[in-house]
């Protein structure tokens, strides 16, 4: 079998419209790419494979990747533990919803607002916040989480939801991408939309975002995949504020006896942020085009 | 108009303000839509590094007011804290490996992909930023499990590679090895995706010109016509990939347990949680903070100007 067969057989279309293209270096990449798929897929493969394997299975020796008889045991046990626990698992699963509905919502509209004059106006001290907002993205959290806490103690902010809320609706990074992506849009739409007597809030909201549906759906991934995977030790310390993540860490942490719940536990929360991406990742990737520094 | 030239032949300045103010007026809705945003962005962005160059100069801990001291915490810390410096190689190390190493991985794989079809091109970028959308380390912690249980030492123990099991996660030979691995795998991130869209964005007529101004190979391609164009994403991507590289401490903490085995694991994000988050040291804290914010910032700065000289 040659190399273009094995192509044409998995239906693998390498693009026409390229030049200066070797067959064998074709072969190559795609070797490569089937390898280093191979080996980042593993992990999730084991993980869910876990899932569905019945406790007779989970401690074979040497372990199987995927189970002999699949079973969804460990969802069902996942079902019951939570409904013991002593808060009950409903309200991990609210605050976790919550946290990320609310900041969500907030970072894509006061990032969109912020957004629309740093990209259509030239104000006085637009390009200087720019700069600031760029910088921000060099050093992020890992420098302003200590400091972060001080001002959240401060605020009385520390044990409520506001803690994780507010700073996730401050991300620079969302700002950035959507300032990048508001640039493209056509300034005598906006300027049509002025002369038909609409007001700046009117342009903003009917006109703009319009325009920049990729660039907020891109935004709402981001705010969602962050927040939905958050689980803030140290500023929310009441057991009734805390999240999901949180537990699902703690019946992982049950070791042994909870294998299979905690691998069922993992494949329930992984699935959310990959179906979100699988609906958006056009739009995402659009967006990222215009996400360029320009000199 | 004539008023402008009035003022112009006055004075340049007071021209300015006056006309600095004239668009303040102007565009005065601007301010209402960007505060919101703004004062989010100074409470826990902008004051945050302020505190932490300033408390830098104290010590403090937050039942006393704060004393002045100073350069004494950084003279704690760079002579007197053979720990941080543990963490500064490790941070580096993995800072390497994260950063530059995983950006290279992150453009030849966007490169190889983007002469699939689209179709597989978006299952392949699905699989491939997999890793970062779905936080699964505690699968790697079944994987490299100490006992004979955990997959790989199982298999080794079965082919004979091995005669007991290896303690993969801590002991001290194998931690940065395994976390390096590790670390690599997830470490396909927002950059991915920006260098996937970038590749997307370059003008396929290029290719075609190229060709026939004597452009052989793929790799004269990328370098002559497709790494030039899509240079802001480049550079973008670079800050991404680099901001993320030092921020890896929680991933480390959740592989290796904090601290892991003889500190060996150590970086400059342990060492500021641990003064910061357990000891409550926060003005030795900042001082680790600020460290940190001149460090990153220098970093990426000193990228961007290196990728500004793509292709040139």
């Amino acid at each position: 079998m040659n190399q273009s067969t094995v192509l044409k057989r998995y239906h693998i279309r390498i693009k026409k419209a390229k030049v200066n293209r070797s067959h064998a270096g074709n072969f190559l990449v795609l070797l490569l790419v089937i390898g280093l798929g191979v080996f980042v897929a593993l992990p999730f493969v084991y993980a869910v494979g876990n899932a569905f394997k019945p406790l007779s299975e989970l401690w074979l020796f040497p372990p199987l990747l995927f189970p002999r008889k699949p079973v969804l045991t460990n969802f069902l046990d996942l079902f019951g533990l939570l409904q013991n626990s002593w808060v009950p698992i409903s309200r991990y699963l609210f605050n976790t919803i919550l946290i990320t509905v609310v900041g969500t919502a907030g970072q894509v509209i006061f990032a969109s607002m912020c957004a629309y004059p740093l990209a259509k106006h030239p104000f006085p001290g637009s390009k200087f916040i720019f700069r600031l907002i760029f910088l921000s993205l060099m050093f992020g959290g890992a420098v302003t989480g200590i400091p972060s806490y001080l001002i959240m103690v401060k605020l009385r902010w520390i044990d409520t939801y506001w803690a994780v809320i507010i700073p996730a609706m401050g991300s620079t990074f969302g700002l950035y991408l959507m300032k990048q992506f508001m640039e493209q849009i056509n300034d005598s739409m906006l300027e049509a939309a002025k002369i038909d007597g609409a007001g700046e809030w009117k342009t903003f909201w009917w006109i703009v975002m319009a325009q920049v549906k990729p660039a907020w759906l891109t935004l709402i991934v981001f705010s969602v995949q962050g927040l939905w995977n958050a689980s803030p030790g140290t500023i929310i310390y009441s057991e009734q504020l805390k999240t999901f993540p949180y537990a699902v860490s703690q019946i992982v942490a049950g070791g042994i006896a909870r294998a299979g719940v905690g691998s069922a536990m993992t494949v329930v929360m992984m699935t959310v942020p990959i179906i979100v991406f699988i609906f958006t990742q056009s739009n995402i990737i659009e967006t990222m085009t215009s996400s360029g520094v320009k000199e | 108009m004539t008023r402008c030239r009035a003022a112009k032949a006055g004075s340049p300045f007071v021209a300015g303000i006056k006309n600095t103010i004239f668009r303040m007026k102007k565009y005065r809705f601007s301010y209402l839509f960007i505060l919101p945003f703004l004062l989010i962005f100074i409470t826990f962005t902008l004051v945050p590094v302020i505190i932490a160059i300033s408390y830098s100069l104290t010590k403090f801990n937050m039942l006393q007011p704060p004393t002045f001291i100073w350069f004494e915490n950084y003279r704690q810390l760079f002579l007197f804290d053979p720990l941080f410096l543990t963490a500064i190689k490790n941070t580096f190390l993995f800072a390497v490996i994260t950063g530059p190493a995983s950006y290279f991985l992150c453009l030849v794989l966007a490169w190889f992909l983007n002469d699939f079809s689209s179709k597989f091109r978006s299952i392949l970028t699905l699989l491939f930023y997999a890793p970062t959308l779905a936080n699964v380390f505690f699968v790697w912690q079944l994987i490299f499990n100490s006992d004979a249980y955990g997959l790989l030492n199982s298999y080794l123990l079965k082919l004979g590679v091995i005669a007991q099991p290896v303690q993969w996660l801590t002991d001290v030979r194998y931690i940065i090895p395994v976390l390096i691995f590790i670390l690599l795998w997830a470490s396909l991130g927002t950059s991915f995706l920006v260098l996937i869209a970038g590749f997307q964005n370059v003008d396929r007529t290029l290719y075609e010109a190229a060709a026939v101004d004597g452009v052989k190979n793929r790799w004269q391609e990328l370098w002559f016509i497709t790494l030039p164009y899509m240079r802001p994403q480049l550079r973008f991507a670079a800050v991404m990939s680099i901001t993320g590289s030092f921020g890896i401490g929680p991933t480390i903490d959740i592989l290796c347990g904090n601290p892991s085995t003889n500190y060996v694991a150590w970086t400059i994000m342990n060492h500021l949680n641990d003064y910061g988050g357990v000891r409550m040291e926060m003005g030795y804290a900042c001082t680790i903070a600020a460290f940190l914010f001149i460090v990153m910032v220098s970093v990426n700065k000193f990228f961007q100007n290196l990728l500004s000289k793509v292709g040139q």
